[in-house]
């Protein structure tokens, strides 16, 4: 019995091994420019948690087996190995935080590195539960906002109308173009609770916070229409907090902006 | 040593008692209106003669400038956007031809004093269709039924925020059975809104009385059946909130007289 238990934990073992190795498809599109070093951190991640799991599989089946039910066996009490104990978890710990500080390189990139001036900047408003996205328009500039000035149908992010830098700003609901290798310098805010940005393809998520502008960027390097979702359960209808985000060329890109500039 | 379940004693407690507190105050009759305490049945109704009553007709015009009517954006809902054949505006300020404005509550604010009237049995209907509200504007009274309709193969959710009434909040897949609702208190306006579509705005006015309407496309109102007597009439806009917005009337036996009001942006 023992045994049988032992190999169906070696088992289970091996079947995850199988579907994490395998090409399974069960990674969404990349698009994203840093796309490939954010997979590459997160194989990095799974490849060593991945050892620490079989080990300790492993040795679990072992022991399992190893200290069966046997006729006339005596029951030994152990207080453990502490020289063992501090040994795993200073492993543990040295290992984890070392594949955090390689992690911090990946998200400095994205959040702190200097934008060069061509790129298009929007602004991303997280709201129970919807996207609202602003461009600053042929000036380049946000206007001022004041929260008194949100409505709903008028005003959503609270444009303030005695800005001139407001008067030419562009803000869409649940849908974001961007132009195609263009670097997108991101800025992202909440109206009311925490939500978190999050577009697959773009390998890209980030909590936005009110009272909080968080920077963020990224650029995508291929056209098409992908899926932005909220990562953070901000309420009930959190799972219809769903927009989309539409890579096009330069040109598509600046007829869309002016059309919507119209609504 | 005390016992872990002593510990659990106070948080259980509270808990059973902050969840009977809560239940006490709502009952749910078999057709699940939600019926809630706090507001005595007239004990006299008032009975309006029809050979002696008034009645009240007018427009609501506008002046100076007004904000530019914003194309509502549903192309990220395809069950919402396929069911327009053209675009579809904003409802926050709606101007006619005739400088008058669509969506006005106008209502007796004061001049019924004392008198008690009786709670239509027939519900107010408050449907949602192309995902939007209909109607826009909605005047009800006090325990009247609303019945709540959602006619759209998507899902939407009522979101009430009154100040004096109770909110809630609930979600309503296509298909489901109408809601009925009911707001025991007087209140002008309660906003309804979907939080899944945010330009999806409603508004309730809720009065103890019947004498309210809302101005429609020719920005024209109609309140009758009124007893004679003096009144105070007031208006109520979403967005515009500055001008000529309250008239005194006063109304003789059958009398039927004629107001105006007047709206702007605010300075």
């Amino acid at each position: 019995m023992a045994l049988a238990l032992a190999i169906l934990i070696w088992a289970i073992v091996l079947a995850s091994v199988v579907l994490f190795t395998g090409e399974f498809g069960w990674f969404p599109p990349q698009i994203s420019a840093h796309g490939d070093a954010m997979d590459a951190q997160f194989n990095n991640t799974l490849v060593v948690v991945a050892i620490g799991f079989i080990l300790a599989q492993v040795a679990l089946g072992y022991y399992v087996w190893r200290y069966r039910d046997r006729a006339g066996g005596r029951v030994v009490y152990t207080h453990g190995n502490a020289k063992f104990e501090v040994a795993t978890v200073l492993i543990t710990a040295v290992t984890f935080v070392t594949l955090a500080i390689i992690g911090q390189r990946v998200w400095i990139d994205l959040h702190l590195e200097d934008m060069p001036e061509d790129a298009v900047q929007v602004e991303v408003t997280a709201q129970q539960f919807a996207w609202n996205f602003r461009y600053p328009g042929p000036d380049g500039q946000f206007g001022r906002t004041v929260p008194r000035l949100i409505n709903d149908q008028l005003n959503p992010v609270g444009l303030d109308s005695g800005d001139p830098a407001s008067k030419d700003d562009v803000v869409t609901l649940n849908r974001m173009a961007i132009p195609v290798n263009r670097d997108i310098r991101l800025t992202l805010r909440s109206k009311d609770v925490t939500h978190s940005f999050f577009v697959p393809a773009m390998r890209f998520k980030q909590d936005t916070t009110p009272g909080l502008a968080v920077p963020g960027h990224f650029k995508a390097l291929k056209t098409g229409e992908y899926e932005i979702a909220c990562a953070e359960l901000c309420g009930l209808q959190h799972y219809k907090m769903k927009g989309f985000l539409m890579v096009m060329s330069d040109q598509e890109f600046e007829a869309w902006l002016k059309e919507r500039a119209e609504f | 040593m005390m016992r872990l379940t002593n510990y659990l004693c106070l948080p259980v407690a509270l808990l059973a008692a902050l969840f009977a507190g809560a239940c006490g105050s709502v009952d749910i009759d078999e057709e699940g209106m939600d019926e809630v305490d706090g507001t005595e049945a007239p004990t006299v109704v008032t009975r309006v003669d029809p050979a002696t009553a008034a009645t009240v007709t007018g427009k609501v015009y506008f002046e100076g400038d007004l904000p530019r009517a914003r194309r509502l954006a549903m192309d990220a809902e395809p069950a919402c956007a396929g069911l327009h054949t053209g675009p579809v505006y904003s409802e926050v300020v709606v101007p006619n031809d005739n400088k008058t404005l669509q969506h006005v509550f106008v209502y007796v604010k004061e001049g019924l004093e004392g008198m008690m009237f009786e709670t239509p049995a027939a519900p107010a209907v408050l449907d949602q269709k192309g995902c939007i509200y209909l109607p826009h504007m909605l005047g009800v009274q006090v325990n009247q039924p609303v019945r709540i309709l959602n006619s759209d193969p998507t899902t939407h959710n009522v979101h009430p925020t009154p100040r004096n009434n109770r909110e809630w909040n609930e979600s309503m897949a296509p298909g489901i059975p109408p809601k009925m609702k009911k707001f025991p208190r007087e209140e002008v306006m309660i906003p309804v809104k979907c939080n899944v579509h945010p330009w999806m705005k409603s508004y309730i006015g809720v009065l103890s009385h019947p004498f309210f309407s809302v101005t429609g496309g020719d920005g024209s109102f109609e309140i009758t059946g009124l007893p004679p007597g003096e009144y105070t009439l007031e208006i109520w806009h979403e967005y515009l909130k500055e001008g000529v917005t309250t008239q005194k009337v006063t109304l003789a036996a059958s009398e039927s007289k004629s107001v105006e009001f007047t709206l702007k942006q605010a300075s």
